[in-house]
């Protein structure tokens, strides 16, 4: 196993005291669960009793946070549409489509960035002013890094295009001297003002060599002196050769005429045709890519990556992805020049410069406070077939390992579980473990919700936890004394043994009171009166007892037989169903035949004899005038039929 | 789809409403509410539906849905209805029954009046715990509310007490109520039941049970046809929508399949009752169209990225001309269209007013479209 490579942070639990005693910890799925035992400090004695105070550390805070749900809920759809599109285009639309899915994924951090800078303005109170702001300067730092992976990962521009796309993302993240820039264009006239050559600057530093010349166009027909100055240098910067994006030239074609108008740019410096403008002089030197003529302007660029982009443009344009690492590490070195060292986000920089993708994923794990970040780019990349080859010693592999930590954390969340379940989705080695093992965890405290959880079971064929969601459902009902809905959801769970607990529960409540509740369920049952003995018998019996009312007596009287010679009613049950045979017994018109009737009778004998005079000491009276008037009415209508039918078949 | 505006409002989405407009409004509607659940704290919201400042000449509105205000809701927002202009009455998960007043001056909503624990269930150890709201409709002053302990309430606007209240009228789950006429409601629960009620009588029962045959599916959603009163249309757990005529038998006229999973709403347009439309947990919202007659009116429906289809529906024969109901050959068929293409988590609820649409969603982002019939 490898030894961490960091030390791992220290966090302070706020309350917990962990110098008086020591604390005691339970793992759970995103969330460690924390409180002071009350062993002291040296693990000896017994302090005073500890407080009662259990703490909740959670691994994930980002998930927390309200604005950011927005970039949670939108970029699942963008995640859902990457797995979607999976390898239908090769080639060249395929690439295409995945640097578009990038692009969205950056435009929804951005969109998230643009919402908590408004609500950083808008907000009075400091402290939370401060935490909107930590995180606009979280989301930049993200969008920066995607953004380069982007370019260097996704769409792996090759020599020549990569300067413009560096260049692009240099444009777009250095945004520092974007202020100065809008100041100085906004005033009166921008060739007097103070910073005006600092400006000029930044667009040479930039490449926005069109802004440049217009600007130095303004200040050239202020001093027609030096006119013939401004010419060759506007003339320079036009001819600058770039690479293009048609790809109409070849690289080896662009070199030569680079080289040829590097050779021009030398000449005029040499020759001093600047030399009576420092300024000018600088920017044709600058356009030469003299490193420290470059420098000198550090406060301009900002960042080392800046510096290395800039460094680039004007010394080796047609830089090639593989020669990026040894600029990148010099630039780096010149620029901070030994007096601060290089903070995380330069590393992780760094690290895409050198092509060290695993690298890049592990120091933002590391470093950024959520892993949507790492679970979505390793995604991509891993869509882009460049993170094959790595296996971790733990779990599957990386994407898998980032996705399901990720989805771990929306679960815990109360509201966004939802989306954990398409994440873990696409998970094919553990997925389903976790999603399980999550699912059961779930508070359900609706029926509606309810619902949800068990169509996400249902669709996936997770039969255990349907039968669990089912009978949690059907167990709070009946807690609630509502057997209609308890019965229902035992039914769509196909539990048998919770289906006759609550058919009893009827069956009970039928014996106190007289009288059914809920009929309006009992009699609709349909096929799924089969789903236990129990129920079947409920379902039954009512319908006994509806023929009884119909007065459609042969059916009923066939019926209450059918159900104690089939054993469909329970033994315990019997009394009563003899009871209700009584009154059609008594009936004018005779009901039971003979042979019905010896049933009737094997049947009470049956339950007299199967059951001694030992239990209900108190009821015996009733019991045996209940017997006795039982096997009166048998006798009587045994008479009945046998002169009924003797004169029938005598006839 | 440029005529639809979206936003993420950061709560899953359970209800959206449109404010109903005065009488003699020609304008499209302009304010919706909408209510969140399994959140926290959630929130009962009105919103603008966008930029009116500005529309166009053509009566196009730019811009995104932005908030106006918003309440603190005690427990999942589980059904709400306007009941007037102003007042909003909304059904919580803890069984309480609220009203709330936009005060549009000044943009707030306050608590108006409150009916704690008007579902509630009376468990073994006798303290009560509420019991979830699950449908609310009002027919100002009238409210009537249902739950999960399968009661019935019947509230003034005006009244601190239920007017009528029928315990235990249903065995199992009501889902969801609508009036039938002034004095006759129409609930829908858990085994596949369709039940009228008629609150004039006093018996506790429900004058007629109309159920679905064989599976007992249960019915999630219940509408009426606004102009036509004998016609209904639910929507069942396996995404089934039935159409039935009250007037006559007791199954449904038609079963139309139709989404994959729970219907949660199903409603026709309010004065255009040729369509329909429906919502479902699978994420997709479908448009009905019966007006189409095929041969002679251009489709409009037929735009880039929407799917459409053609499902032929055998019905009885019937004298009143519907086009829900007839079997008339030319109208025999029925355009249906999947307004949202690619949506992965639930459309909880939907709500049609005028040409404008409006729906909301487990994935925490609420949708306007505006021409809906453009």
């Amino acid at each position: 196993m490898d030894e961490p490579d960091t030390e791992p942070p220290l966090v302070v639990v706020p309350g917990a005291d962990p110098s008086a005693r020591q604390l005691c910890f339970a793992w759970g799925p995103a969330e460690v669960l924390v409180c002071e035992t009350l062993f002291d400090r040296a693990g000896t004695g017994h302090g005073a009793p500890s407080s009662s105070q259990v703490f909740v550390v959670r691994r994930d805070q980002d998930i927390y946070i309200q604005t950011l749900r927005k970039l949670f809920n939108e970029s699942h759809g963008i995640f859902m549409g990457l797995q979607r599109s999976e390898e239908e285009l090769a080639g060249k639309s395929r690439k295409a489509q995945l640097v578009q899915v990038s692009k969205n994924y950056r435009s929804v951090i951005r969109a998230c960035m643009e919402d908590m800078h408004e609500a950083a303005v808008a907000t009075r109170d400091p402290a939370l002013q401060g935490q909107y702001s930590t995180q606009v300067s979280i989301l930049s730092a993200m969008e920066l890094i995607w953004n380069l992976c982007e370019i260097l990962f996704v769409e792996a521009a090759t020599a020549g295009p990569l300067l413009l796309r560096l260049l692009d993302w240099v444009r777009l993240h250095v945004c520092d001297v974007d202020s100065m820039v809008r100041e100085v264009l906004s005033s009166e006239s921008p060739s007097k003002h103070k910073l005006f050559w600092n400006v000029v600057d930044v667009f040479v530093l930039q490449g926005r060599m069109d802004e440049a010349r217009h600007l130095l166009s303004k200040e050239a027909s202020a001093n027609p002196t030096s006119m013939n100055m401004y010419k060759i240098l506007d003339d320079l910067m036009k001819k600058m050769p770039v690479p293009s994006v048609g790809n109409t030239q070849t690289l080896t074609e662009l070199e030569l005429k680079w080289q040829h108008w590097h050779e021009e740019c030398q000449r005029y410096l040499q020759d001093g045709t600047f030399a009576s403008n420092p300024h000018m002089e600088s920017i044709c030197k600058i356009l030469l890519g003299d490193e420290d003529a470059i420098l000198e302007k550090k406060e301009l660029m900002t960042t080392w990556y800046h510096f290395l982009v800039t460094r680039l443009l004007y010394s080796h344009p047609t830089v090639k992805p593989m020669e990026l690492r040894f600029y990148a590490q010099s630039s780096m070195d010149l620029f901070l020049g030994g007096e601060s060292s290089p903070e995380p986000l330069d590393l992780i920089l760094m690290a895409a410069f050198e092509f060290e993708i695993h690298q890049v994923i592990k120091e933002c794990s590391i470093v950024l406070s959520n892993w949507w970040f790492v679970a979505h780019l390793t995604d991509l990349l891993d869509h882009c077939k460049l993170l094959q080859s790595h296996n971790l010693y733990f779990g599957s592999n990386m994407r898998e390992f980032l996705l399901l930590e990720y989805a771990s954390g929306l679960f815990s969340h109360h509201s966004l579980w939802q989306l954990g379940v398409d994440y873990f989705d696409h998970c094919p080695e553990y997925g389903r473990v976790y999603l399980e093992l999550h699912i059961e965890r779930i508070p359900l405290s609706t029926e509606q919700k309810a619902l949800k959880v068990l169509r996400i079971c249902e669709q996936r064929q997770m039969h255990e936890q349907v039968r669990s969601i089912c009978k949690i459902m059907a167990m709070k009902a009946l807690r609630n004394n509502r057997l209609g809905s308890a019965l229902s959801w035992s039914i769509r769970a196909k539990d048998a043994a919770f289906a006759t607990l609550i058919s009893d529960r009827f069956l009970k409540d039928y014996c106190e009171r007289g009288c059914f509740s809920d009929l309006d369920l009992i009699d609709n049952l349909g096929p799924s009166m089969l789903l236990s003995d129990r129920l079947t018998f409920l379902g039954k019996y009512r319908e006994f007892h509806r023929l009884y009312g119909e007065k459609r007596f042969p059916e009923a009287a066939r019926l209450l037989l059918t159900l104690m010679t089939a054993h469909i009613a329970p033994c315990s049950f019997w009394m009563t169903l003899l009871t209700d045979a009584l009154p059609l017994l008594e009936q004018k018109e005779v009901i039971f035949s003979a042979e019905q009737t010896y049933e009737l009778m094997r049947c009470l004998e049956d339950l007299t004899a199967g059951n001694p005079d030992k239990q209900k000491f108190q009821d015996d009276d009733v019991e045996t005038t209940k017997v006795e008037m039982l096997r009166l009415a048998l006798a009587r209508n045994l008479a009945r039929v046998i002169v009924k039918e003797g004169t029938v078949e005598g006839s | 789809m440029e005529d639809v505006s979206a936003k993420f409002v950061s709560q899953k989405i359970s209800r959206t409403r449109w404010r109903p407009l005065p009488a003699a409004a020609l304008q499209p509607p302009d304010l919706f509410a909408t209510g969140s659940w399994d959140n926290e704290d959630n929130r009962v919201s009105i919103w603008s539906a966008g930029d009116l400042g500005n529309a166009g000449l053509n009566g196009e509105y730019h811009g995104e849905p932005h908030l106006l205000c918003d309440i603190q809701h005690n427990g999942d927002v589980m059904d709400m209805q306007f009941l007037d202009q102003e007042r909003i009455v909304v059904a919580s998960s803890t069984g309480t029954v609220t009203i709330f007043r936009h005060h549009q001056n000044n943009q707030t909503l306050s608590a108006n009046h409150r009916w704690e624990k008007a579902h509630y269930h009376v468990d073994q150890d006798t303290s009560c715990g509420g019991a979830a709201c699950t449908g609310v409709v009002c027919n100002n002053p009238e409210i009537v509310t249902v739950g999960e302990d399968g009661r019935i309430n019947l509230f003034r606007a005006d009244q601190r007490d239920a007017v009528r209240t029928i315990d235990n009228a249903d065995s199992s789950t009501l889902h969801a109520v609508t009036f039938l006429r002034t004095t006759e409601i129409l609930t829908v629960n858990s085994i596949g039941q369709l039940k009228i009620w008629d609150l004039r009588q006093q018996r506790n029962e429900p004058s007629q049970i109309f159920s679905l045959a064989g599976d007992r599916v249960p019915l999630h959603c219940v509408d009426r046809h606004p102009n036509q009163q004998h016609i209904v249309a639910t929507g069942g757990q396996d995404g089934m929508l039935s159409i039935w005529d009250i007037r006559q038998g007791t199954m449904p006229v038609s079963l139309l399949n139709a989404h994959e999973a729970e219907m949660w709403e199903v409603h026709f347009h309010p004065s255009d009752p040729d369509h329909l439309f429906t919502c479902s947990e699978d994420g997709s919202l479908w448009h009905w169209d019966t007006s189409t007659n095929v041969s002679e009116k251009p489709s409009f429906l037929h735009q880039g990225g929407r799917s459409t289809a053609y499902l032929s529906h055998s019905t009885i024969n019937q004298s009143v001309v519907s086009a829900w109901l007839s079997n008339d050959p030319t109208k025999d068929r029925m355009e249906i269209t999947n307004l949202i293409p690619n949506q992965t988590l639930s459309v909880n609820s939907l709500d049609v007013l005028g040409p404008c649409l409006v729906y909301g969603t487990d994935a925490e982002a609420i949708y306007v479209n505006r021409q809906l019939f453009a």
